[in-house]
């Protein structure tokens, strides 16, 4: 196309600056400034995408965020391509490619076309009816519906761009950069407030800074010519931070906002290297101004979906902002003056405007007059009944509207066109404002919502606010400001202003054609292919909530959340239905106002900063030695240490065998450790385990098992006495930061009397926990002066020791059935403790081991792990301990559940030993357990907690809870596997050293 | 995201806190002698009210300290903050 479309150079767009782009492969021109769709629409290109459902063509509508039509997939043929992104967004770069969505295999010549022809067989609720049945069919249903469905596609490797979050505070946001949101953020900070003003695109101004009607004047100035001068001056206040391309997706509450600031989507591939894509802003305002403006409605008829059928506004923003021309022959269709201001724009530069179909009978504005005298023809109280053009609009059929506005009259005129300007109105943009919890009310005379009332914490001005005409948004904006900000004048008292005003008004929500509405296609959510007819079958079908009409027929559910045509669903339904719109309600916007990408929201969480995680002191050590890592919590835990080719099982079975026939070494920092001190610390400790604490002697060690008051095992460990009033307690890794909650939370608030304290000093030791018949030479070869004989140091008994002069807790405990030592040490001497442990226990082979091992050694004598072998579900009992409840105490937390007739059930779930038929099967942990194999349906008894291959008994061994399991050992139960049956014996849960010798071997 | 205006620390993002259920529930104080029923009116039993509720918050990445809430779950307005063993606002 070599058409020019430009009109004259426009003082926004830089026509010595020529960029490239591509769109569906080919390559076009246009000028920095252009967004996509300015560009496009300069090359002569309106068809841009097809519809969602039936495949019909669609060009650009809009020039805003609000665009249902023109939304595109960014760098198509790249793995990191972005679907959805509208064209009416986009500014263009160097490089910039684009392709149309919805269409295979071209935008020009799209198979799914054949769906408008067989639109009648595609109704509301078309697949909820059609796909339900029968449902083994819906596989390949789901198949074709995602093939030909669907909008874009998603890309399939890692963003590589680079985002960002800030926090920012600030006295008043202003959210939109309009006339209002100009002058509402220079009078706040101009009585300094710390004032942010935040807009989405990428100029201020907002519609007035390409105003042209010269019957709007400020100051004897035309409007726009005074706001530039404004928006010049800004620059100068103190206090004001201004921020362009940045879009607030959420507004919470307590004036919480999130905005997404665009920083390089606008520049030239080159440059966009290296630098934050975007940007997301999580602001707290002490107080938010609402300056968002108004959205101009479409009209609702016959065929108003074709490309070069866009709103009035558009157009005039295209020629006078972009100086772009939407077509060379113009018609406008309209009901109230806006309209005429574009028209009079397109005739002033000498372009072709053909009529204007108003459906009012008259209107006496001054704007109307110079239409009328430049020739062109107004056609009053007509309507459009039709258009013809496939792939781009060609011609209207106009005809008489009936008084009432619900029918047609008279004969059909055509008219010829390559462009309409559609013009139904104002629907003030309150999305915002309904997100933060205020409510709207309906203005039944304007036919528009409005926020109910004003807070002190937020505001609507201009249109937003329901004003639209000049000296009312300048009038109202004052009076609000002085309020909100409790100031006495504001900058604008004494404005000189001159504007034309409406008077004459008319709103028909659903245009009536000549042919019936069945055969009509009068679309209401552009997006979603939803029609008027659509909304009125739901009704028809007995749907009423706004909320169901709105999910039957997808109105309003694309990724433009129905901005366009919201308003005339709910018109239509109110119509049809005979309520008033008022009573009818709304339905909810929800964040984010325009899609946000993944990015932005996770901002620099990603990969290793995705979550904290901790590493022990002897992090350095367990990486030398090749230590494969789990993750335990945030923990990053040494799970083995596999040798050459070993596989991670070899591992484990050399590591247990090693540490039950010579010496092993774990490291056990992870641990949880509490530091207890005061004078109520051990009734306190009485308090919170079941077990007695008040006759355990300084320098001795106990196991404390931990209940919810519900009665459920919630943690264990081993606590410690320093001293008369100082405990050391341990908790589960996991656990450690729940436990140590719960324990604040019953000292501050049921205990407050206790004289406890609490610190959590997990990370402030090191543990090093040698295991193994030789762990006493090797501890001996540490510390020599240590008498380590059971009478001096025996199991469960602590003693602090020098080691090379650093101060060390040693506790003689054991995890694993071994003797066993446990050396605690400062953490920054932790890997030399430990490297000191590995030199000395060199001789005796000395094994590091991890957290798998650990896991085998201690199922093998029975050990619980709380989260493992409990979930939640299991009392004491349940665990077969009952022997570390204490039946003297009067009271700790849980006591009273263990005697609820539920936990005392006979028949609940206990933890039992599982011993398989065949040794060398092992069972998968959470395998489910039944007792018989041909019953059906079948009861399942229980699973699998535990289940390890043991080495030191050369058999399978496992920990599973069965209903009613005490009163089963010696049982046989099955295991049903997918391709087997396995046979079980239920045994004691103690498998290896019943007698417990091998603690003081 | 509330505001939240802890007793000790003053105004933080709601991200800082801990919500921890409904408030003024103290444990028996012999729970030996409360039947089946009277036991699992205190661990179970929980208000769910539209309206001004009274709950308890923990501000858990910062003093740590326990504190009460007053809060009109149908708009989240947060009627008023207090400390533990206060008594609660009337009106
Ligand atoms: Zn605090």
């Amino acid at each position: 196309m070599t058409q020019n479309l430009r009109v004259k150079s426009s003082e926004f767009i830089d026509e010595t600056n020529r960029i490239s782009f591509k769109f569906d492969g080919k390559t076009y021109y246009g000028f920095k400034g252009d967004t996509l769709a300015s560009a496009l629409i300069a090359n002569n290109i309106h068809l841009v995408g097809r519809s969602f459902k039936y495949h019909r063509p669609r060009g650009i509508m809009t020039s805003g965020s609000e665009e249902p039509n023109a939304i595109v997939q960014i760098n198509p043929n790249s793995n990191i391509t972005e679907p959805n992104a509208r064209a009416t967004e986009i500014e263009i770069y160097e490089g910039l490619e684009a392709s149309s969505q919805n269409c295979w295999p071209s935008v020009n010549f799209d198979i799914g076309g054949i769906n408008n022809f067989l639109a009648p067989l595609f109704p509301a609720g078309f697949y909820y009816k059609t796909f339900m049945w029968p449902k083994s069919f819906w596989e390949k249903y789901e198949f074709l519906i995602r093939h030909s469905a669907g909008l874009g596609k998603s890309p399939n490797t890692r963003d590589p761009d680079i985002y960002d979050h800030r926090n920012i505070h600030c006295d008043v946001l202003v959210v939109g950069a309009g006339i209002s949101g100009i002058l509402a953020a220079r009078n706040a900070a101009k009585n300094n407030f710390k004032t942010l003003l935040l807009d989405e695109k990428n100029e201020l101004g907002g519609s007035t800074i390409f105003e042209a009607n010269e019957d709007n004047k400020i100051n004897n100035n035309l409007a726009s010519e005074w706001l530039k001068k404004e928006i010049n001056e800004l620059k100068n206040i103190k206090n004001l931070e201004i921020k362009t391309r940045t879009s607030v997706a959420a507004y919470h509450q307590y004036n919480y906002l999130l905005a997404r600031e665009n920083l390089t989507d606008h520049l030239d591939k080159k440059d966009k290297k290296n630098k934050i894509r975007q940007r997301l802003l999580k602001i707290r305002a002490k107080k938010v101004i609402l300056a968002t403006g108004a959205l101009e409605r479409p009209l609702i008829f016959n065929n108003n979906d074709r490309p070069g059928i866009m709103l009035s506004s558009a157009i005039k923003k295209y020629s006078n902002f972009y100086g772009v021309v939407c077509g060379t022959k113009n018609i406008f269709f309209t009901n109230n003056d806006s309209a005429y201001e574009s028209a009079l724009s397109l005739h002033n530069k000498g372009i072709k405007v053909e009529a204007v179909i108003d459906i009012r009978e008259n209107s006496d504005a001054k704007i109307i007059k110079k239409i009328s005298d430049a020739g062109i023809k107004i056609y009053w109280s007509h309507t459009i009944v039709d258009t013809k053009g496939y792939k781009r609009i060609s011609s209207i059929s106009i005809m008489r509207l009936s008084n009432d506005g619900t029918s047609v009259t008279g004969s059909k005129i055509s008219i010829s066109c390559d462009c309409l300007g559609i013009a139904g109105g104002w629907t003030p943009a309150v999305h915002l404002c309904t997100q933060s919890g205020s409510k709207l009310t309906f203005d039944e005379e304007r036919k528009i919502f409005i926020p109910k009332a004003d807070t002190k914490e937020q505001i609507s001005v201009g249109s937003c606010g329901g004003d639209f005409e000049l000296d009312e948004i300048i009038k109202n904006l004052n009076y609000k400001l002085k309020n909100f900000l409790n100031i006495n004048k504001t900058d604008f008292d004494s404005i000189a202003l001159e504007n034309d005003h409406e008077t004459s008004k008319r709103n028909i929500w659903l245009l009536p054609s000549d042919q019936s509405i069945g055969k009509t296609k009068p679309f209401v959510d552009y997006q979603n292919d939803a029609t008027a007819k659509d909304i009125k079958l739901a009704l028809r079908e007995g749907f009423r909530s706004i909320e169901h009409v709105k999910r039957y027929t997808t109105t309003g559910m694309g990724t433009d959340q129905g901005k366009l045509g919201n308003m005339h669903a709910l018109g239509i339904i109110a119509d049809t239905a005979g309520v008033k719109m008022g009573e009818l309600g709304t339905t909810t916007f929800r964040p984010p106002y325009t899609p946000l990408t993944f990015g932005t929201i996770v901002g620099r969480n990603v990969g290793k900063f995705f979550d904290t995680f901790r590493r022990t002191p002897m992090n350095d050590w367990h990486i030398k030695n090749k230590a494969e890592f789990e993750n335990v919590g945030q923990w990053k835990r040494s799970w083995y240490y596999p040798k050459e080719d070993e596989t991670m099982h070899q591992a484990v079975q050399r590591e247990s065998k090693a540490a039950r026939q010579s010496a092993g070494i774990l490291d056990a920092s992870t641990l949880g450790k509490i530091d207890i001190q005061g004078s109520d610390a051990s009734e306190f400790l009485n308090r919170v385990y079941t077990n007695a604490w008040s006759k355990l002697a300084i320098g001795k060690c106990r196991y404390g098992l931990m209940l919810n008051e519900d009665g459920m095992v919630y943690d264990d460990g081993v606590t410690t006495r320093l001293g008369e009033n100082h405990y050391i307690m341990t908790t589960t890794t996991g656990g450690a930061a729940n436990v140590m909650g719960k324990l604040e939370d019953y000292l501050q608030t049921e205990w407050p009397e206790l004289d406890v304290y609490l610190t959590s000093v997990t990370d402030h030791f090191a543990t090093a926990s040698l295991c193994g018949p030789n762990s006493k030479k090797i501890l001996n070869k540490i510390i020599p002066d240590l008498d380590l004989s059971d009478d001096n140091f025996p199991h469960m008994s602590f003693k602090e020791v020098l080691i090379d002069k650093i101060k060390c807790r040693v506790m003689r405990i054991s995890f694993t059935g071994e003797l066993s030592y446990e050396i605690n040490a400062p953490a920054s001497y932790g890997e030399a403790i430990w490297e000191k442990c590995i030199e000395a226990g060199k001789e005796f082979n000395i094994t590091p081991y991890g957290t798998e091992t650990m896991h085998l050694l201690r199922a093998e004598k029975g050990f619980i792990i709380v989260g493992q072998d409990t979930d939640g579900t299991m009392t004491p009992n349940d665990l077969q301990m009952d022997w570390i409840v204490s039946k003297k105490k009067y009271d700790f937390i849980g006591k009273r559940s263990l005697y609820r007739s539920d936990t005392m059930k006979q028949n609940r779930k206990q933890l039992v030993g599982l011993l398989t038929e065949d040794p060398n099967i092992v069972l998968e942990e959470g395998a489910q357990i039944v007792s018989e194999l041909n019953q059906k349906p079948v009861e399942m008894l229980g699973h699998v907690t535990s289940s390890y291959f043991s080495p030191n008994l050369n058999k399978s061994i496992a920990l599973a809870v069965v209903k009613d399991g005490k009163n089963m050992r010696g049982k046989k139960l099955f295991i049903p596997m997918e391709n087997k049956n396995i046979s079980v014996t239920v045994s004691n849960t103690i498998f290896f050293d019943e007698e417990n010798k091998r603690i003081n071997a | 995201m509330f505001l939240i205006n802890c007793p000790y620390c003053g105004e933080r993002d709601q991200q800082e806190f801990k919500a921890g259920g409904e408030a003024h529930i103290e444990r028996p104080k012999q729970p030996t002698e409360l039947s089946d029923d009277e036991w699992a009116e205190y661990l179970f039993m929980r208000k769910n009210i539209k309206g001004v509720q009274f709950e308890r918050w923990n501000h858990a990445h910062g003093c740590r300290k326990w504190f009460n809430m007053a809060r009109d779950t149908s708009n989240d307005e947060i009627k008023a903050i207090y400390k533990m063993g206060e008594k609660p606002p009337t009106q």
